[in-house]
């Protein structure tokens, strides 16, 4: 008989990028259970927005929600407040709003191979992935002044145009990403090592994908169609030549592994570079804010009552923004929405059956970002509990009540 | 009685002059390694002494024993490792130097004293009572099973084939050295020898726990493995261990397939000879470690167990086994006249 013992791995460990807490039952070295428990960086930030700050103040914290999906929360925040507020936003910053959030996603998604590669022990390709990184960074930081957050958005528009003379940089860094994709699809999808390690490894079946409703990449791989700038087209998504990216498009087949999450991120990048030519081909022209004079825009929305619901697909998924307006300074409510939220569960049933090994790649192959996803965390008198379903529920209900009334 | 007093002198001496000699060597072939590595992978990476500072510091360093592990045990476990590690040494040839302690069955004795530094790891990662470290050991035994077929087939026929060409005590390390193996075969044992050859350049990553056989330590997985509970003096011996038994592993397959030296070719003697022939088997030496360990590491990902255990017993068990056959073909159309 097999006897099971647990292992911890986390709130800190070489394999997890944030504070994560799993328990894994294992026999020998396969996995016969897991647990996990997030909420180890919950840092508070709806209650520092919605309390103390106008929506303009807010912009810079949400994009500090998190630190690779920094265009994604002011994005989806910012459509949640225009919506509130029923502002229209001039096309053009439609457009470069687009332009910025692909050039966001092509940087998201090859760190995110990176990280994978050094995840299964290759080094070389962290290496080199990252090295491919640095020209989209250098791209946004000529574009916006800044590498990570950019502080690009405000409501109603972007702060900062593209112009004309810039296009002949942004088509270098896109020839470049051209060039690279069929580097990175040969390292990824031809070597031997990679195949080894990442096909047939953490699978996620549709049906599990659809019931735990997983979001972005994730669902996509296991062939689940579903991708907010199709479904919702927002921004300048309408206008553009976009589909859902499914593995099935390069292999012909779908198996949910982590394998297919390796392929739909790295088409997922060709689509960015895409995105963004069609983009700069079809850039109407044009004011790039609604209100420049900040003291009116503060004042439109101080007059604001109502609420507005934001969604962007984030690199990782759909992100959700509820903001809600009393005709004061602050937003009455904040709620966020981060796409990690929706990728925790498929956790479960992709890590069950899997071996030890299995455990920092599949953990990866959500792209996880708990910093994001950290909205809640109980300690009451130095004790942990635990909240059921039922009392979740109970407690949504409440709030969803309170809000309305 | 003064000949016994000698040789218990030349063999006190000569141990010490060898601990010394691959432990430095040992730690300059790892700074070479990591720097090598770092180019390929187009970063700095660290100077190549290095190494040498972090054995300083390791050596400098509090020495934590878990409250849970077993504390002799524990202990012991890094001495036995870096000790076993540098008896390796005492029996292979380096140059044109002889091995200082020679038996007639030195390769039967390596193969095992091979074993004993990854048995102390398995014994140190069981005391050290940290899960990680109980999957590390499990790991590591494993792996041990894994690759010693393999590695014993290979040793094993060039040996036998030694022996078939009538040399005085195959299994002893001076007589391999001063009988290139490669002169005593005809085409069809250079290719069994080749395979063989390919067969102790991929056992030697999985023999010294590097990339992509690294399973019992696995940073990203188990955080170290074996070592997670080690620190101080204790992980600095295990550092030393793993250079000693780097190039100790190195040293064997130049032994089985390089002994040329270059005095006899340059007509050298004396001790620019030594010299010449001790530089000849650093250079060696390095290059075993560049294509055995360096050149791999950067290449490939990390393999599961499973994955190891099924590459060491079907792949490269076959591979060998037909370099036998090769070898074992070679003998008898040799001896029938066939070639």
């Amino acid at each position: 008989m097999k006897v099971s013992y647990s292992i911890p791995i986390g709130p800190v460990h070489p394999a997890l990028k944030e504070p994560v807490m799993f328990e894994f039952e294992i026999e020998g070295e396969r996995i016969v259970n897991v647990d996990f428990k997030v909420g180890h960086v919950h840092r508070g930030i709806e209650w520092i927005g919605m309390h103390r700050k106008n929506p303009l103040q807010i912009l810079p914290i949400a994009e500090r929600i998190c630190g690779i999906c920094n265009i994604s929360h002011p994005f989806a925040f910012c459509i949640a407040v225009e919506n509130a507020a029923k502002i229209d936003v001039p096309d053009r910053a439609q457009y470069i709003r687009t332009i910025i959030a692909e050039l966001e996603r092509i940087h998201s998604h090859i760190l995110w191979a990176g990280v994978a590669a050094h995840e299964i022990g290759f080094d070389s390709v962290l290496y080199l992935t990252w090295r491919v990184r640095e020209k989209v960074l250098d791209l946004l930081e000529y574009l916006t002044g800044n590498r990570i957050t950019k502080a690009m958005f405000t409501i109603g528009g972007v702060r900062r145009d593209i112009t004309k003379e810039q296009y002949p940089k942004i088509r270098e860094a896109l020839d470049f990403y051209k060039k690279s994709f069929e580097k990175l699809k040969h390292v990824f999808l031809d070597d031997k090592t990679v195949k080894l390690r990442s096909r047939d490894c953490g699978i996620l079946t549709k049906e599990d994908a659809l019931k735990l409703c997983a979001v972005g990449p994730t669902t996509r791989a296991s062939g689940v169609k579903k991708d907010v700038r199709v479904d919702f087209p927002y921004a300048a998504y309408g206008d553009l030549d976009i589909d859902y990216i499914t593995p099935d498009i390069l292999t012909g087949e779908v198996r949910g592994d982590v394998y297919d999450r390796i392929v739909v991120r790295l088409l997922e990048v060709k689509q960015s570079v895409e995105i963004i030519e069609q983009c700069l081909d079809n850039m109407p022209d044009g004011e790039i804010m609604f209100e420049p004079k900040v003291a009116k825009l503060l004042a439109l929305l101080k007059k604001t009552s109502g609420d507005g619901v934001g969604r962007a697909e984030a690199p990782r998924g759909e992100v959700i923004h509820y903001v809600k307006m009393r005709e004061q300074d602050t937003p009455y409510t904040w709620k966020v929405r981060a796409p990690t939220y929706n990728n925790l569960m498929p956790w479960i049933p992709m890590l069950k059956g899997e071996q030890i090994a299995d455990i920092p790649i599949v953990a990866a192959s959500t792209d996880p970002c708990l910093s994001c996803t950290n909205r809640v965390a109980i300690v009451k008198d130095g004790r942990k509990e635990i909240v059921t379903h039922e009392y979740l529920h109970k407690l949504s209900v409440e709030k969803t009540r309170r809000l309305i009334g | 009685m003064i000949e016994i007093i000698d040789q218990a002198f030349k063999a006190v001496f000569g141990a010490i002059g060898i601990a010394i000699f691959t432990i430095i060597f040992g730690l300059l072939y790892k700074g070479i390694d990591r720097k090598l590595a770092a180019h390929m992978q187009a970063r700095v990476g660290p100077p190549i002494r290095q190494p040498f500072w972090d054995v300083i510091k390791l050596f400098s360093k509090e020495n934590i024993v878990p409250e849970q592990a077993i504390g002799w045990l524990f202990n012991l476990a890094p001495v036995i490792a870096l000790a076993s590690s540098i008896t390796i040494m005492l029996y292979l040839p380096i140059g044109s130097f002889g091995p200082i302690l020679s038996t007639e069955g030195d390769l039967i004795l390596i193969l095992y004293l091979l074993m004993i530094p990854s048995l102390a790891m398995v014994l140190g990662g069981f005391a050290s009572s940290s899960p990680y470290a109980t999957v590390g050991a499990q790991r590591e035994m494993v792996l041990m099973i894994s690759y010693e077929f393999p590695l014993a087939i290979a040793i094993i026929s060039i040996a036998w084939r030694l022996n078939e060409a009538n040399v005085q005590n195959p299994f002893s390390l001076s007589s391999i050295a001063s009988y290139p193996i490669w002169n005593n075969v005809g085409i069809l044992g250079i290719l069994g020898l080749l395979l063989l050859l390919v067969i102790l350049v991929i056992v030697t990553p999985g023999e010294l726990s590097k990339i992509p056989f690294d399973v019992p330590e696995a940073e990203t997985e188990i955080a170290g493995g074996l070592l997670v509970e080690y620190s101080g003096r204790n992980l600095g011996m295990f550092y030393l261990a793993d250079a000693v038994k780097t190039v100790a592993m190195a040293t064997i397959i130049v032994t089985l397939f390089f002994p040329y030296n270059l005095s006899p070719i340059l007509n050298l003697s004396g001790y620019v000879a030594y010299i010449t022939d001790f530089l000849f088997y650093l250079l060696k030496v390095f290059l075993v470690i560049l294509f055995s360990v360096t050149l791999i590491r950067v290449g490939v990902a990390r393999l599961k167990i499973d994955q190891v255990v099924s590459t060491y017993w079907i792949t490269l068990t076959l591979i060998s086994l037909v370099g036998l056959v090769l070898v074992m073909f070679d003998k008898v159309a040799i001896s029938r006249g066939w070639i």
